[in-house]
């Protein structure tokens, strides 16, 4: 084992550490902000091991649409639906998190079994390396070019339909009210609230 | 390196995930778990890519198409929370009955 290896190894140590916590903690943390916080640690030691993989490319696009674009998304999500709610403790609530946490390790049994008694066939080609972004590039447009180009298209839908879902609803006669309440409040339609209790007794 | 940390890493991240999105109350944090099992994906297309087909390396154009669909995912989702809390007035997932059945 050369330097090399060593460094690699112990990075990869440390940069799984730093993901298997930060996800546990946002799974588990109770105030969701530090959980988002913490997400955004798992986006950022995820493109450290983008990095280890000689993956220079998606290493920077992970830290800049996920970080820079998803986790600040996020964010603005906490501070906009921001109420201070104390959720009220399921019956047999225990249960259901037993049981999930019952499948989740059968199911993480299962997948590394499955990656330790299978054979891989390892490539013994040249490692692209610093050219992976050329590579890429040729990929997106030669034999890739139908999916990047519906992609983007996939983006521009979901930019529309992101506006329309979140958009308030003005009323234009009603935004002539006193100057002292319309410095404090939004001019949004008063629409009243769905009651929750007998819906859901309903589906009961 | 081995290719199988990797996809032990991988594994466990989803199995984070999974945990995250079945038993939290929170609709925002169900978002951030499906985040969570999207990564544990781009760690499995990039290790594959890199270890198993190193020349041609169509794992990573695989990653950015998933880099891309989480990202208009994210939008979208946030943008329906927005929408369900100005009706309902909470983010409790167990008190969400509408599309359900």
């Amino acid at each position: 084992m050369n330097l090399a290896q060593g460094v690699q190894i112990v990075s990869f140590g440390l940069l799984t550490l730093m993901v298997i916590g930060a996800s546990l903690g946002v799974v588990l943390l109770p105030n969701v902000v530090y959980a988002a916080f913490l997400l955004g640690g798992v986006f950022i030691s995820m493109a450290g091991l983008y990095l280890l993989l000689n993956a220079d490319f998606v290493a920077a696009a992970q830290v800049l649409i996920y970080v820079g674009a998803v986790n600040v998304l996020i964010l603005f999500a906490i501070m906009l639906v921001n109420k201070r709610e104390d959720f009220l403790p399921l019956k047999r609530g225990w249960i259901r998190k037993a049981a999930t946490g019952m499948v989740c390790a059968g199911l993480f049994a299962l997948l590394s079994t499955m990656v330790l008694t299978t054979s891989w066939n390892f490539s013994t080609g040249a490692i692209a390396g610093n050219d992976s972004i050329i590579v890429i590039a040729k990929h997106f447009f030669t034999d890739f070019l139908l999916p990047f180009e519906l992609a983007s298209v996939l983006l521009l839908m979901a930019l529309v339909g992101a506006i329309i879902l979140a958009r308030r609803e003005f009323i234009p006669e009603e935004t002539d009210m006193p100057a002292r309440d319309a410095a404090l409040t939004l001019p949004e339609r008063p629409r009243e609230l769905m009651s929750v209790s007998s819906s859901s007794e309903f589906n009961r | 390196m081995q290719l199988q940390y990797f996809l032990l890493l991988a594994a466990a991240l989803f199995c984070i995930g999974i945990y995250g999105l079945v038993t939290s109350r929170n609709a925002v944090r169900v978002l951030m778990s499906i985040e969570l099992m999207l990564n544990a994906v781009n760690l499995n297309l990039m290790a594959f890519s890199n270890f198993l087909d190193s020349e041609a390396i169509k794992g990573q154009v695989f990653t950015v198409f998933v880099i891309t669909v989480a990202a208009a995912e994210a939008a979208v989702g946030l943008a329906i929370i927005l929408a369900i809390y100005r009706n309902r007035d909470t983010v409790d997932m167990e008190q969400f009955n509408l599309l359900k059945w």
